[in-house]
Formats: structure tokens, C-alpha cells, sequence
């Protein structure tokens, strides 16, 4: 869980170095991501993580903040 | 029977009584015989176009649920057993089948769609292209009547089917409740475009009468009334006399055309989908916002966030997203980072999949390239910023201009006069015509017209102008106002003197300034017909 927040954290900090990911939880919703940056993320973690995220988990509520992105992450693990 | 006829508002009348004395637990099934009634009222044909999207969809929706559901009951009959290889291949398989029965669903009512709103230009198209190889004989053109809304509707029951395709709802089982969903008549004709599960919540339940919310419903339609009858149908025939003669009207009717249009083009559109939602708020039903104050955007892309967001979330999350993500655009992402760089694999991918979703915007918004340049246009000058975003951050931290209130007001401005350049692209009905019209604003100099009087205003006389321009500004100061709370609220917090003043006086002032004339046959809204 650890490894995946951290390399996770990476990712988002080299997409926005400007945003606190850490305490951000509304990434979305407060327009911080937008559509573009929410596809080059699924590519991202596609390669990091070896897991497919598909167009119908592209919701808010997976990619408000950090934790709800690693909780996604962490489910499509599991699945596989 | 168009929102501004006497025939709705009477209809309407009628409805909200008998609505509220239904009992709650059939007050679905009014709403779904007023629906399609009022559908109906433009043509009983069309309702065998609505009834066929409505009958494969629901059928598709149950057949792909209960896909669902059963893959689930294997796969928990398989607990323990089977290697974790063997249920990811089941699961594939089931999705595949899934996808094939969706797919041939869409297609099916695209297909629909395609008929009715696009047979016509593809002819031309097809006639064009033979005419280039010296062929005078081309194909006949199609006489079909395009039923109102298809474009709405089609876009709204292709929503669901994917959602229940995803498992992010369940599908409707009641045919007619479905049937309701599609044919819901405040937002059939023009939207916004909703969500099964938003739309949901509020459609079937039953609503007992609660005068406040009736009331705001009303409210909320007079003002959509304020809109479109004192300004919109007010500005309209200046407008179209301009754009009626590309050839004869340049230079400064152009750019007067482009302005007004641009105002004229929001009160009709935000007034229809004030007078959509303030009817399903008098029947207790919640619809979507569509609009949050589009014209104070500071960028084409917030803009976009910002206006007919209804439409615009549908093509993000049906048509980019999908696309973006696919196995072929992340296999294209893969071999472009390899072969030229994490750069140009990151960017290129994004930007195939908006120049998909702008060509699907502007086609859905009719059958003209007009409206494929004009999602083009739109295409690349969203990509040209985000090339030039971090130019500009340099730019702003430079000057230490983004918190500056006068140069939050010039980007305000500056993307009010781009989106009212590429709304040029609507007003005319071919590239050529745009663009020379377009052109003509720079090499036209005909701005003295303006000043000697002699400048032709198609009937509209200074108290036209000052009607509208006083509509203007009450619909900036409130637009200004609702930026921190909805005006609508802060009224109600009013005495009731103040309150009962505040509304009867709009009231009257639609009643007085709007624009019927003799004879008052009401204006079609503009995005009807889309």
C-alpha cells in the first residue's frame, strides 16, 4: 500500500508540482485535474502498476484525492 | 407546442393541478402521459422514432444486467474453485458479449439519428465528390422529417445503456418508467442531457404539493420567459436579416451580427433550459444545471466547463474518455513514448482522442462542415493553450498579472470575443460564407454606416435597443449575483411585500416588453433545432 501511495505520489507530483496531493481531496471537483490530465494518469499508471483502469472508473469519486486513487489502484490488484 | 406558446402554458396549468391531485404513487404515470402528449403535439409520427430508441434500450439495458448478474453468480458459484486465470478469461468473455450487445444497440440508434439528420449531407457529400470526376448525375436527395429532440434523446438513452453496461446503475425494469426517462418532456426538446442516476432520484417518487417548491419552479420559468422573450426574441430579427445575405452584409454588420448573436444565442439557450428546469421543479422533479455563468469564463477550456455542461460531460465521459483509454490509443501511447519520448507518448494520444470528441460535437450540432470547422476550431485552439500553458504561467508569474482584477476582466473579455467568432460558424450555413463574412470585419470598412444613420437595424428601433440593453444588464447584475449566492434564494429571504413586488414586476415586464407583435406566433428556440 505504502509503495503504491508513494510511487503514485511521484506520478501526480510530476504532473502538478504546483498541488499539495497530499492533503488535496478535491481534485476533481475543485477543477484541479481535468480530462486531459485524468488520461495521461491512466496511462501512467497503466505502465507503473500493470493494471487497467477502464472509461467507466473515471469518476470523481476515484480521483478526488490521492487515498481514492490508491484504494482504485489497490482494487484493480486485487482483482487481477 | 414550444415552451412559449399559449398552448403550454395552458397545458402546463392543467398538468400541475392534476399532477398534484394524483395520488404521489401514480403521479409517474401523469407525468409519462403529459410527456409523451406533449411529444406527440408536434407530429404523432415522431413518436414511433422515440418509441423505437426507447423499446431497443430498455431491452438492450435488461438483457446486459442480467449478463451481469449472472456472470456475478458464477463467479461466486467459483469461489474456491477454478485458477485465477480461468475467471479473468470468463470475465473477458462475458465483458466481449456485453460489448457486442451494446455495441450493436448504439449503432442501431445512431444509426437512427444518422438517417433522419445526416442522410442529406452525405448525399451532398457523396454528389460533391462525384461531380469532381466530371459526373452530372448525382443522388436524389431524402425528404425525412427530423423529429425534434432525436439528437437530445438519443444522446440521453446511449448514456444509460453504457452506464448499465458499466454496472453504475441498474437497469429500469418498467418499460414505461423507462420510457419516461427518454420522453421527459421539460427537457426532451433541448435538454440538458441527463443521467439516469441523477434523473432517477426524483423522477418516479411522488411529490406531495409543497407550495415553495411549486413557487420556485415558477419563478425560475418566468425568468427563462424574461430571457427569451425580452431579449433573444427581441435581438432575433436583427440577427437574421444580417446573416440572410452573407454577400450584401459585411464589415460592420458582421461583427454587429456577431456580437448580438452571442447575446442573443444565451438568453434563448439558458432561458429554454431555465423554463426546462423550472417546469420539472414545479412537478418536484431535480433536472440537472446546464449553465454556470459561461460568458465570466477566462479561457476557451473553462468556458467549455462552463456552458451546455450537460453536453459537454456526455462526450467526456461517452465518447473522450472512452477513446482515450482504449486498448488501441494506450498500445499508440506506448509506441510513441518509445519511439519518440515520453513527451510526445503522453500528449499526441490525448489530443487524437479531443480532435474525435470536437468532430463529434460539432456534427451533433448539425449536418453542416460549418459545424466541423467549428469543432475543429475548437479543437485547436484548446490545444495550441495547453501547448502554451506553461508560456503563459511564465508570462503571468512574470508581471504578476493573474491576481490583477483588470487582467482577469481582458481574459474575460478576450474569450468572450473568441467564442463569439467561432459562434459565426452557426449563424451561417456554409465555410465559404463564414469566412468571407468573418474576413470582411478587417478588410470591410464600413464602420462610418454605424455613425451617419444609415446603418440598416431590420425593424428594431431605439426603444428595441433600450428593451434589450436594459435586459442585458438585468441579466448581468443577476448573473453577477449568482456568482456568490442564487438570486432566486436571496429573494426568498425577503419579506413578502418585497418578494410579491420582485415577481409581478418581472412579470409584467415580460408581459410588456416581451416580444410578441401582432399576430405573436412564438420564436423556435435556437438549440431545437439541433
Amino acid at each position: 500500500m505504502d509503495e503504491t501511495r508513494q510511487t503514485l505520489l511521484e506520478i501526480l507530483e510530476d504532473l502538478h508540482p504546483d498541488i499539495d496531493f497530499e492533503t488535496e481531496d478535491q481534485l476533481i471537483e475543485g477543477n484541479i485535474l481535468d480530462s486531459f490530465d485524468i488520461v495521461t494518469l491512466v496511462t501512467e499508471i497503466g505502465d507503473s502498476f500493470d493494471v487497467e483502469i477502464t472509461a467507466g472508473e473515471l469518476v470523481p469519486e476515484n480521483f478526488n484525492s490521492l487515498e481514492a486513487m490508491v484504494e482504485l489502484i489497490e482494487k484493480k490488484l486485487e482483482e487481477d | 407546442m414550444l415552451f412559449t406558446s399559449y398552448e403550454f402554458l395552458f397545458f402546463l396549468a392543467v398538468l400541475v393541478i392534476l399532477y398534484y391531485h394524483t395520488p404521489p404513487e401514480k403521479q409517474w404515470i401523469m407525468l409519462l402521459a403529459a410527456s409523451l402528449g406533449f411529444y406527440a403535439s408536434f407530429g404523432p409520427v415522431y413518436l414511433c422514432y422515440i418509441g423505437t430508441t426507447i423499446l431497443t434500450v430498455w431491452f438492450c439495458g435488461i438483457q446486459l444486467e442480467k449478463n451481469l448478474v449472472h456472470q456475478k453468480v458464477v463467479l461466486e458459484e467459483q469461489k474456491g474453485a477454478g485458477s485465477r486465470e480461468e475467471k479473468k478469461n470468463y470475465k473477458l468473455r462475458q465483458k466481449a458479449i456485453r460489448s457486442r450487445m451494446q455495441a450493436l444497440c448504439i449503432v442501431f440508434n445512431l444509426g437512427i439519428l444518422a438517417v433522419v439528420k445526416y442522410a442529406n449531407f452525405f448525399i451532398a457529400n457523396v454528389n460533391g465528390a462525384l461531380s469532381l470526376f466530371g459526373q452530372s448525375e448525382g443522388l436524389s436527395f431524402v425528404s425525412i422529417a427530423m423529429p425534434l429532440g432525436i439528437s437530445f434523446y438519443t444522446l440521453q438513452a446511449i448514456g444509460y445503456l453504457v452506464d448499465v453496461g458499466r454496472g453504475t446503475v441498474q437497469a429500469e425494469k418498467n418499460l414505461f418508467k423507462f420510457a419516461l426517462f427518454v420522453s421527459f418532456f421539460p427537457q426532451v426538446i433541448q435538454g440538458p442531457i441527463s443521467r439516469f442516476g441523477d434523473l432517477s432520484k426524483t423522477l418516479y417518487e411522488g411529490h406531495p404539493y409543497d407550495p415553495q417548491t411549486v413557487a420556485f419552479g415558477l419563478e425560475r420559468i418566468l425568468w427563462g420567459f424574461f430571457k427569451k422573450l425580452v431579449i433573444a426574441d427581441r435581438l432575433m430579427p436583427l440577427v437574421t436579416g444580417i446573416i440572410s445575405d452573407a454577400g450584401a452584409y459585411q464589415g460592420a454588420y458582421a461583427a454587429v451580427a456577431m456580437l448580438v448573436y452571442t447575446v442573443e444565442l444565451y438568453a434563448d439557450f439558458t432561458g429554454g433550459i431555465d423554463i426546462s428546469i423550472g417546469v420539472a421543479e414545479a412537478l418536484g422533479v431535480q433536472v440537472q444545471e446546464n449553465f454556470l455563468r459561461p460568458y465570466f469564463s477566462t479561457s476557451l477550456k473553462e468556458y467549455w466547463r462552463r456552458w451546455h455542461i450537460s453536453m459537454c460531460s456526455w462526450f467526456r465521459d461517452y465518447v473522450f474518455y472512452p477513446v482515450s483509454t482504449s486498448k488501441g490509443m494506450q498500445s499508440f501511447a506506448k509506441f510513441l513514448r518509445k519511439r519518440f519520448g515520453p513527451n510526445l507518448g503522453k500528449r499526441l494520444p490525448v489530443y487524437v482522442s479531443s480532435c474525435v470528441v470536437w468532430f463529434a460535437t460539432g456534427i451533433w450540432h448539425g449536418a453542416r462542415w460549418n459545424f466541423i470547422v467549428w469543432g475543429w476550431l475548437h479543437f485547436a485552439i484548446l490545444m495550441i493553450s495547453e501547448e502554451c500553458e506553461p508560456l503563459y504561467e511564465r508570462f503571468h508569474a512574470r508581471f504578476g498579472l493573474i491576481d490583477r482584477k483588470g487582467y482577469h476582466f481582458f481574459m474575460m473579455a478576450r474569450t468572450f470575443l473568441l467564442v463569439c467568432v467561432l459562434n459565426l460558424f452557426d449563424c451561417y450555413v456554409n465555410v465559404a460564407d463564414t469566412l468571407s463574412v468573418l474576413a470582411s470585419i478587417f478588410a470591410v470598412h464600413n464602420w462610418g454606416l454605424l455613425l451617419d444613420g444609415s446603418f440598416e437595424w431590420f425593424g428594431l428601433g431605439l426603444s428595441d435597443f433600450v428593451v434589450a440593453f436594459l435586459g442585458v444588464g438585468l441579466m448581468l447584475f443577476v448573473s453577477i449575483q449568482q456568482e456568490k449566492e442564487w438570486v432566486r434564494d436571496q429573494v426568498a429571504r425577503w419579506p413578502f411585500a418585497a418578494r410579491a413586488c420582485v415577481w409581478s414586476g418581472l412579470f409584467l415586464i415580460v408581459l410588456i416588453f416581451g416580444a410578441y407583435g401582432i399576430g405573436y406566433d412564438s420564436a423556435q428556440f435556437i438549440y431545437n433545432r439541433f
